[in-house]
């Protein structure tokens, strides 16, 4: 279709489960672009808004004005937050790379190579790079909280792709997080109040989540995934 | 009587023509629900009434907001749709100015009510938050009620975005009560891809307000309720004699569907038009309404990177359909493709019957149950159309 042209255009899929920040990685996401002069539209899906159950959330972002609306049935890219994902089969999409385009981006968290030989071959025939890093024991290392895998996933996310710079993101992560201007659901507003509690400021929460980005643009900057191997493997 | 206090506005009173094209406007980013709410706010409408349905409750949730803040005179909670749409149609004959909203299964309980507004001249402004109506239940956003409403004589526009939900809303109030129509006037758009996702909606200052409902202007006297007419329509047409009761209903009919008719013009004069046209002459022509219309206008944004002959119309009213623009639009295309979000195809078929050359005319894409309209499906449809070799994969 488009894929040769510069106006730069990702649909991305984000799946995980109830609690890992799937919903709050669209949000951020969102602001970000905004920030960055850019455009971006969301999607996050209210499913059961429970802990632990499937979550798929989307967004679209562009450096020009989006028309289209809805979930993304063939994305670009794809951020899968936790091996069940690929594995439990109780996910909202299944096979969880069903629908993808040729050419893209696949960021996985997780701690073991989660992809079986047949989901390798068709990945190789899409041409898709793989990049596999446990985003959750970043989290713990350099925040000391997994509550924080979703800044690793949307960093190293961002430090690929290079949509944006640290410093939009930083005043979104301010934003969601400091500002008043964000609703969350019940099992969100929890979440927030937790981690909260858990740094004596705000201004450490911010800290800390941004100490993940960083690192994760760290990580990406050192690799070129244009023609690598079909899976790239971080070490934490 | 009211238990809440709320404030009085001092707010300026404007024509609708200066309200949409002369008043400034600033751009907020809201959703399609607040976008609804807000056009509410800025219509000086006198009472609201309304049952809640997802995804309808959110904008009636705002809409009861916005009384609060002193913008609509009254607002109460009816015991189910049926119960609001006779509610609307008494208040009416007050001489006053109306809104209500519903969705999917709401509506079609209160359609009873509903297609006698047209008939007893109720110029009520009616939100459809579309909804799957059919067995199995769902919440999401399938239009085929639009295909149930499009047959009683009321004005029916059709939303693309957050930013139409706003204009046409208010719009719709201005429509409905010019004296040479004076019936309803639908605003539809889809639930949650519209109602729940924010978009940006550049709007005038909430100071202006459209200019007071004027019941001596109205073609339908106000009834006085402290001196009640001796007779209020004693005895109903078909009490008569049914050679009466034949006469008095096709009158009425007739004049419903010229007033329809007479709609149009106000359409162009406030909306710019039934339909929007980028490329005309292109071999494949892209057509929708709605959200199905924010889809297809992706589509052809994809196509003309790629240099393809492809054009898109955009349709906004459903009633008066736009017969005579849409074959003006069509005549040389070779291929048109109407995506839309219903199973039955209903604006395919009004298509097919608006040009000479139906069989021009491709059936679908068309996705059920609410579900997302991919872009990809439309681009399918067009390399097919145009005979060009493609890998999608769907």
């Amino acid at each position: 279709m488009a894929e040769n042209k510069k106006r730069e255009r990702y649909n991305i899929r984000i799946s995980g489960l109830g609690g890992q920040g799937v919903v709050t990685t669209a949000h951020i996401l969102g602001a970000t672009m905004d920030n960055a002069g850019k455009y971006a539209s969301l999607v996050p899906f209210f499913g059961s808004e429970k802990r632990m159950a499937p979550v798929e959330a989307y967004v679209r972002a562009s450096s020009d004005p989006i028309y289209e609306v809805g979930e993304v049935v063939y994305p670009d890219i794809i951020l899968i937050y936790h091996s069940q994902v690929v594995t439990h089969g109780k996910s909202y999409t299944m096979p969880f790379y069903t629908g993808l385009k040729p050419n893209s981006l696949i960021i996985i968290n997780t701690d073991y190579d989660v992809l079986t030989e047949e989901d390798e071959k068709v990945l190789n025939d899409l041409n898709t790079t793989v990049v596999q890093f446990d985003a959750t024991k970043l989290a713990k290392k350099i925040a000391g909280t997994e509550l924080a895998t979703n800044m690793a996933m949307m960093g190293m996310l961002l430090g690929l792709t290079k949509l944006v710079t640290t410093k939009h993101i930083e005043a979104a992560v301010r934003e969601r997080f400091l500002g008043n201007s964000f609703v969350a659901s019940g099992g969100t507003a929890t979440l927030d109040s937790a981690i909260e509690k858990k740094f004596k400021k705000k201004e450490q929460l911010l800290t800390a989540n941004m100490d993940v980005i960083n690192q994760t643009f760290k990580m990406a900057d050192s690799v070129d995934i244009s023609g690598s191997e079909l899976i790239v493997r971080f070490d934490v | 009587m009211s238990a809440i206090t709320r404030p009085v506005l001092n707010k300026k009173q404007v024509e609708m023509n200066h309200l949409l094209h002369e008043a400034p406007r600033e751009k907020h980013f809201i959703t399609g629900a607040q976008a609804m709410a807000e056009a509410v706010k800025r219509a000086n409408v006198d009472m609201a009434i309304a049952y809640p349905i997802t995804p309808q409750s959110e904008v009636m949730h705002l809409v009861g907001d916005v009384f609060a803040q002193g913008h609509i005179k009254e607002y109460y909670r009816a015991e189910e749709e049926l119960g609001t749409m006779s509610a609307i149609a008494g208040a009416s004959r007050a001489g006053i100015r109306l809104f209500t909203a519903t969705s999917g299964p709401g509506l079609l309980r209160g359609l009873e009510a509903i297609v006698s507004w047209p008939g007893h001249r109720v110029p009520a402004v009616l939100g459809i938050l579309t909804r799957v109506v059919n067995a199995p239940l769902s919440i999401q956003p399938d239009n085929i009620e639009m295909a149930y409403m499009m047959h009683c004589g009321a004005v029916m526009l059709h939303a693309e975005n957050q930013q139409d939900t706003f204009d046409f809303t208010l719009a719709a109030f201005a429509i409905a009560e010019k004296v040479d129509v004076y019936i309803p006037v639908a605003v539809a758009t889809e639930g949650f891809f519209v109602t729940h996702a924010k978009g940006y909606v550049n709007m005038m200052s909430e100071d202006l307000v459209y200019k007071e409902f004027d019941p001596v202007a109205s073609p339908v006297p106000a009834m006085d309720n402290e001196t009640p007419p001796a007779r209020i329509q004693r005895d109903a047409p078909v009490q008569k004699s049914n050679f009466m009761s034949y006469l008095i209903h096709s009158v009425w009919q007739q004049e419903i569907w010229d007033s329809n008719s007479r709609a149009m013009k106000y359409i162009y004069e406030y909306l710019g038009g039934p339909i929007e046209v980028q490329n005309p002459g292109s071999d494949v022509m892209i057509l929708a309404s709605g959200c199905a219309a924010a889809q297809a206008r992706e589509a052809h944004r994809y196509a003309q990177e790629d240099g393809l002959s492809v054009g898109f119309v955009k349709v906004r009213a459903i009633r008066p359909f736009p017969r005579d623009e849409i074959r003006e639009a069509l005549k040389t295309a070779k291929t048109v493709i109407v995506p839309e979000h219903n199973i039955i195809g209903w604006l395919c078929t009004e298509v097919k019957a608006a040009i000479p050359n139906g069989g021009i005319v491709h059936e679908g894409p068309r996705v059920f149950g609410g579900m997302t309209l991919p872009v990809e499906l439309i681009m399918f449809e067009i390399y097919e159309a145009l005979g060009i070799e493609h890998k999608m994969k769907l």
